[in-house]
């Protein structure tokens, strides 16, 4: 029988891979133009990101952040919202995790301190969210525009408020104080010594949790049936019962909280301190795994994984070959981002031809 | 306290600032009022300043460099109109992922062919100069005269001019036009357009060639003209920027025009302002400053100031009905 539909495995497994590979084979023909192998550095990244202990470990501590970022675009992607503000909601929790910092580090114990630095970033980051939600929700502002502009508003602030209040005294950069160890989340290589000298650390288990959580509140609870339901028809959702205007605000609110959490990987695993345009594009990452793992837990993960060792093998390749800077990698990230984003079903109609000329009639 | 405050030079740098976002916001006012989001304005500028700033250095010709420019910056369109009209793909997708590529490619490129840690050489001879009016020798020493003619009216690049002259322009094409009404329809109601005959796509992807070229100018504008080089990242949010314009101008030509001048005198005063004290309030850092076009503007779409109302079928791919 012939279909006009393609079957599950093909849109969630397929058409995905079909996408990398062209992005890859771009990215490929770039590397190739630059006078460098692909093959080789394919190689190389392979080697330093994954094969390589200490690699992997980096892979997933990046990976650790890029979780909750790429949750926090799919929780409003699956509201029919699409949240560009990730960047700024991170920027903010990492100013709510610091100003709980700041003022307890030193009397409270890390059992007590870490929660509420933790809580401090997902307050923050979901604030930040909050006035975006509410405008989509009561006034029509579209998201989009709004949250693109509280991106930009953020990083003005942030420069503001780093640089006239955070900075100690003497100091020339634009950090804050490095927190006492109490703050610093617990490493795994505490665990794992095979991991060595490695950031990664108890927040990529909580981006697991986070992972599961979502799963769950969204396909397995009321609250999640409405979120859906709001995303694939508003109208209907509203017709049978579901208040829109909620469901918008608290879907953007539980969107800025996890992107807010994606600061607790970055600043309390890895830095200690608070510095100027720290989350450094992770926001935008998001949107590309949330668009590669078709919002789904599994998807989200793999997705999150690849752009990691994307990352902490890019930077082993650019230490090995000049030709190839990190930045190359900023690269390839849009093209994933288009092809696996934008053109998704640029191979539909070529597969469901294949699936249907193998039906035969 | 007005004396580092030079109210002349905050004039003419408002001036050389506007052009960028001039020339984003009207490419952008093309792209959207066919119905297609245009968020790669960013990405299209940065790929025509790396392209103009790399050309005109290698052949010292700077209109070589704007050229190479139109020709990189048209073709990004083109890959956006095939992605959002042919593909009918995510259009905000395909406009971030475009910003994100370009932000790499451009640097990556920079970096292989001058090796100045993504800079390009300065241009030296091969930047556009300004145009000097005949006579300004003679009124340079009137008060007032002399300054508004020889620095106001003239000694801009001929981009400047271009800019300025754009607004009216595009204000007679999209409101006097016969192309300018189907664009609008295409952008309110495709199918209606469809239905008297209006060919939806071609209209749009002419839109995107439109904003394309116009887009182009911003970059090679920043690199050519303002700069003399081509930096990474050096458009600083300006497609954002230009874009801010355009829901705030409620993609009107004349209005988005006025909100480009309105930011080009922000970042001018904010340079101005930069370590001056002012009565009562002291001093307002730059960071601050930088918000004001932004917050603004969230405030308008909030409908607390005017109503800003984008084009009706702005985002959505047209699927011929049957």
């Amino acid at each position: 029988m012939k279909t006009t539909e393609l079957p599950r495995w093909a849109t969630a497994l397929l058409l995905p891979v079909l996408n990398l590979t062209s992005a890859l084979l771009v990215a490929a023909l770039v590397i190739r133009l630059l006078g460098e192998s692909p093959l080789e550095s394919m190689t190389i990244l392979v080697n330093s990101a994954i094969v390589n202990p200490e690699g992997l470990s980096y892979t997933l501590f990046y990976a650790s952040t890029f979780i909750f970022t790429g949750l926090a675009v799919s929780i409003a992607m699956k509201a029919g919202l699409f949240n560009i503000g990730g960047e700024g909601q991170m920027y903010f929790g990492g100013l709510g995790l610091t100003l709980a910092m700041l003022f307890f580090d030193a009397s409270l114990p890390a059992w007590l301190l870490i929660p509420a630095a933790i809580a401090g970033a997902a307050l923050f980051g979901a604030m930040w969210a909050c006035i975006p939600g509410y405008l989509q929700a009561r006034r029509g502002s579209h998201v989009v525009v709004t949250t693109i502009m509280f991106n930009f508003i953020a990083a003005s602030l942030m420069n503001f408020i780093i640089v006239k209040y955070l900075i100690p005294d003497g100091q020339q950069n634009p950090a804050s104080r490095v927190f006492l160890d109490a703050g610093a989340m617990p490493r795994l290589n505490a665990w794992l010594p095979v991991l060595g000298d490695t950031p990664l650390n108890v927040s990529f288990l909580l981006a697991i949790v986070a992972l599961a959580m979502y799963g769950v509140m969204v396909w397995r609870s009321l609250w999640g049936y409405q979120l859906r339901a709001t995303g694939l028809n508003a109208h209907a959702a509203h017709y049978a019962g579901v208040s829109i205007s909620r469901t918008i605000i608290v879907a953007m609110l539980v969107s800025g909280a996890l992107a807010g959490l994606a600061a607790v990987n970055s600043v309390m695993g890895s830095t200690h301190y608070l510095s100027l345009n720290f989350p450094a594009g992770a926001g935008f990452v998001g949107i590309a795994i949330a668009l590669m793992g078709r919002q789904h837990p599994v998807g989200i993960f793999l997705s999150a994984v690849l752009f990691g060792a994307l990352i902490q093998g890019g930077f082993d390749l650019s230490l090995e070959k000049p030709n190839i800077p990190q930045e190359t990698f900023i690269f390839i990230q849009g093209l994933i981002i288009l092809f696996c984003g934008a053109m998704e079903n640029f191979y539909g109609p070529a597969v469901l031809r294949l699936i249907n000329l193998g039906r035969k009639g | 306290m007005f004396e580092d405050f030079h109210f002349a030079s905050i004039v003419v740098s408002t001036i050389r600032n506007a052009p960028v976002l001039i020339f984003a916001a009207l490419a952008g006012l093309f792209a959207e009022r066919s119905g297609v989001i245009d968020l790669a304005l960013e990405g299209k500028i940065l790929a025509s300043a790396f392209a103009s700033a790399a050309v005109a250095y290698t052949t010292q010709n700077p209109w070589y460099g704007v050229a190479a420019g139109v020709a990189v910056s048209a073709a990004l369109a083109l890959l956006q109109g095939f992605v959002s009209i042919t593909q009918k793909g995510n259009q905000l997708v395909a406009g971030i992922a475009i910003n994100i590529a370009m932000s790499g490619l451009t640097f990556v490129l920079a970096q292989f062919f001058y090796q100045q840690g993504g800079r390009t050489p300065d241009l030296g001879q091969a930047r556009l100069f300004d145009v000097v009016l005949p006579g300004t020798a003679a009124v340079a020493n009137v008060p007032f005269l002399g300054w508004f003619y020889g620095h106001v009216i003239g000694g801009h690049a001929v981009l400047v001019y271009l800019a300025f002259a754009l607004i009216p322009l595009v204000h007679w094409v999209i409101y006097h036009s016969r192309f300018g009404l189907r664009l609008r329809a295409c952008g309110e109601n495709p199918h209606a357009a469809d239905a008297a005959g209006v060919n939806v796509a071609a209209t749009r992807f002419m839109a995107m060639l439109i904003a394309g070229v116009l887009c182009s100018f911003a970059g090679a504008y920043l690199a050519i003209v303002q700069s003399g080089f081509f930096l990474r990242d050096m458009s600083a949010g300006a497609g954002y920027l230009a874009l801010t314009a355009l829901v705030f101008g409620n993609w009107r030509p004349l209005y988005t025009a006025l909100g480009c001048v309105m930011f080009g005198f922000f970042s001018a005063v904010q340079i101005q302002m930069e370590g001056v004290d002012l009565p009562l309030v002291g001093r307002i850092p730059g960071s601050l400053i930088q918000m004001i076009p932004y917050v603004v503007t969230v405030i308008v779409l909030a409908g607390l100031m005017a109503k800003s109302v984008a084009p009706k079928a702005l985002g959505t791919p047209f699927v011929k009905s049957r």
